[in-house]
């Protein structure tokens, strides 16, 4: 028997951090898939890491730096092409609180 | 409020800071110049998380934080990373931030620091737990109060802007040490030539907040060193009062009104947990040498606590007016400029401390935002030596210089105020004061604070303009005469 890692309580909370709305079926679905994932990714943790240091970064480069030297940016029609509601130049957005 | 309650408030401040000598954003080329822009002008893929935009550090934001980190006193970290801070919430385009972290392995810039302040006469440490780099979010515009406006607009303009993060731990006892703390965490920053806290939103806070018998809140949206008191009172209030009424003080993250002046309920259920942070692999390890750390030293300003000594010890002024001029770097430099006209830095500071600086606090004003200059200043103490005009005048003509920036001599000139310097004008001002004033004139004769009573009746004839020394002079004359001609 597989055991479960998230609850639907995890499932819905998830979705209500990323602002989407789950039908129950959908939570159904993610809680199976959820818990799959995490299965698998369970594999990992049988690897002995006791010694070894995490790894932050998988390049072996540091330091990459750009100096203090500005460009253009985009040009306003651009910049808000991709904005479902805007007013003026602004974008519109729900109210937050 | 008595000390035994005022020492069960704990404050801890979590101030951000934009780094505002900086021309560019921190992790790309878009200017930093936002302020007076139309929205959404300098935004690119980067600002935006555009999938393929790859965000590429500031090496000049990260020496200016490391200055900051030294003036401190902070440890800094010989390697550092940045993490993604996950929320949903417009002021960031991507979804979230590039931030610091101090936990899951997380390195922030710097840790273990501190700054003294000075609360009536007393020194106090307050420790600094981490600084760290991260970035501004937009700028977000409600229509009227944030819990009623219909819809937000956003203006990514600032999003991307590079922010210091400076916390503390909770070791302030007052909203009042709050304020201090700010105005020196300000002062050091403008010494350091990597900030302006005369920009509009450049210093900003969060300040976490309990009382005995209460439990800890956080309260978000302080725009300013000025606010900061005003909040902080506010909260401390409505939690004494939950507290007295024996009610809970919930934990919760509160918003500060600054139109209303009062602090709201957030209702947001996010916790720590909830950002998800996790390493931002789209940049890469930040290794600070020594070399590195050295190099930034040799760049590093005079900082605001030698600045006091050196004040001290070149111009010989008392150690508080130091203080006071050094607490704001606008002050400190138009009292040197003044100097450098004019070297009288004793008569210099006075001015300054006294008259000047009441009318900047009386009116809310900063130095720079009012019309007077080093010139104005010198001018103005320079007619006084010369015997131009009196001080008192000076002190009369100081406000108007301060509002409209109109040279000193104009104002004299255009207002009369020259000093009566005439003898003869004087003695029949004198003439005058005595007949109105017989009984005053006969005490006079034996006792000296009559005298002055008889001079200060004389400058009030002369709206101030008499000199007062000459007054003096021929008010004691007169009595002379008087008592030599045996009058009782």
């Amino acid at each position: 028997m597989k055991r479960r890692h998230l609850s639907k309580k995890e499932v819905e909370h998830i979705a209500w951090l990323a602002h989407i709305e789950l039908s129950k079926e959908e939570k159904e679905l993610f809680i199976e898939q959820f818990n799959d994932i995490l299965d698998y990714f369970k594999k990992i943790d049988k690897v002995d890491t006791e010694e070894v240091q995490p790894t932050y970064h998988v390049l072996d480069l540091m330091n990459v730096y750009r100096e203090d030297k500005a460009s253009p940016s985009l040009p306003i029609e651009e910049a808000l092409k991709n904005a479902p509601k805007k007013e003026k130049k602004f974008l519109k957005a729900p109210r937050i609180v | 409020m008595g000390s035994a309650i005022q020492n069960r408030i704990l404050i801890g401040l979590e101030i951000h800071t934009q780094l505002t000598s900086l021309k560019t954003k921190l992790f790309c080329s878009c200017s930093s110049d936002y302020r007076g822009k139309d929205p959404n002008m300098l935004v690119c893929p980067v600002c935006f998380g555009i999938p393929g935009a790859l965000p590429v550090l500031n090496k000049k934001a990260v020496e200016f934080a490391v200055m900051a980190a030294i003036a401190l006193n902070c440890k800094i970290s010989k390697r550092m990373f940045f993490f993604r801070k996950n929320y949903y919430y417009p002021d960031m385009p991507k979804n979230f931030q590039i931030s610091q972290y101090d936990r899951a392995g997380g390195v922030p810039l710097a840790v273990d620091g501190f700054l003294h302040i000075d609360v009536k006469r007393k020194r106090k440490k307050i420790r600094i737990s981490r600084v760290h780099l991260e970035e501004d979010p937009g700028r977000l515009v409600h229509l009227g109060p944030i819990d009623q406006s219909p819809y937000t607009l956003v203006d990514y303009n600032r999003a991307g802007i590079a922010l210091l993060e400076v916390v503390t731990d909770p070791d302030l006892n007052s909203p009042k040490e709050a304020r201090i703390f700010l105005q020196k965490l300000r002062s050091i920053l403008e010494h350091l030539e990597i900030f302006d806290g005369g920009l509009e939103g450049a210093m900003r806070c969060d300040a976490n907040i309990s009382i005995a018998g209460g439990t800890r809140v956080e309260v978000k949206n302080i725009s300013s060193f000025k606010e900061v008191e005003r909040a902080l009172s506010f909260e401390i209030m409505r939690q004494k009062d939950l507290v007295e009424k024996g009610l809970a003080v919930e934990r919760e993250t509160r918003h500060w009104d600054e139109t209303r002046r009062i602090t709201l309920t957030l209702r947001t259920k996010e916790e720590e947990h909830d950002y998800r942070y996790f390493p931002e692999l789209d940049l890469v390890p930040i290794v600070i040498t020594n070399d590195f750390i050295e190099g930034v030293k040799d760049q590093m300003p005079e900082l605001p606590e030698a600045r006091i000594q050196r004040f001290i010890t070149t111009y010989n002024i008392p150690q508080y007016n130091a203080e006071v001029l050094v607490s704001d770097k606008a002050l400190a430099d138009f009292f040197e400029r003044c100097v450098k006209l004019y070297n009288k830095p004793k008569e210099i500071g006075n001015w300054m401390m006294s008259d000047l600086l009441r009318y900047l606090y009386e009116n809310n004003l900063e130095l720079p935002e009012s019309k007077i200059t080093p010139e104005h200043l010198v001018e103005m103490i320079r007619l006084i030596d010369d015997g131009v005009i009196s001080g008192k005048i000076g002190k009369k003509v100081l406000p108007e210089i301060i509002l409209t920036g109109r040279l000193p001599m104009q104002i004299i000139e255009e207002e009369g105020l020259v000093k009566v310097t005439s003898r003869e004008t004087l003695e029949k001002i004198v003439d005058r004061v005595f007949a109105e004033n017989p009984k005053a004139v006969e005490d006079a004769l034996t006792d000296e604070k009559t005298v002055h009573f008889l001079v200060g009746q004389l400058m009030k004839e002369t709206k101030g303009k008499a000199d007062p020394q000459l007054a003096n002079q021929i008010i004691r004359e007169r009595l002379e005469i008087i008592k030599a001609k045996g009058r009782p």
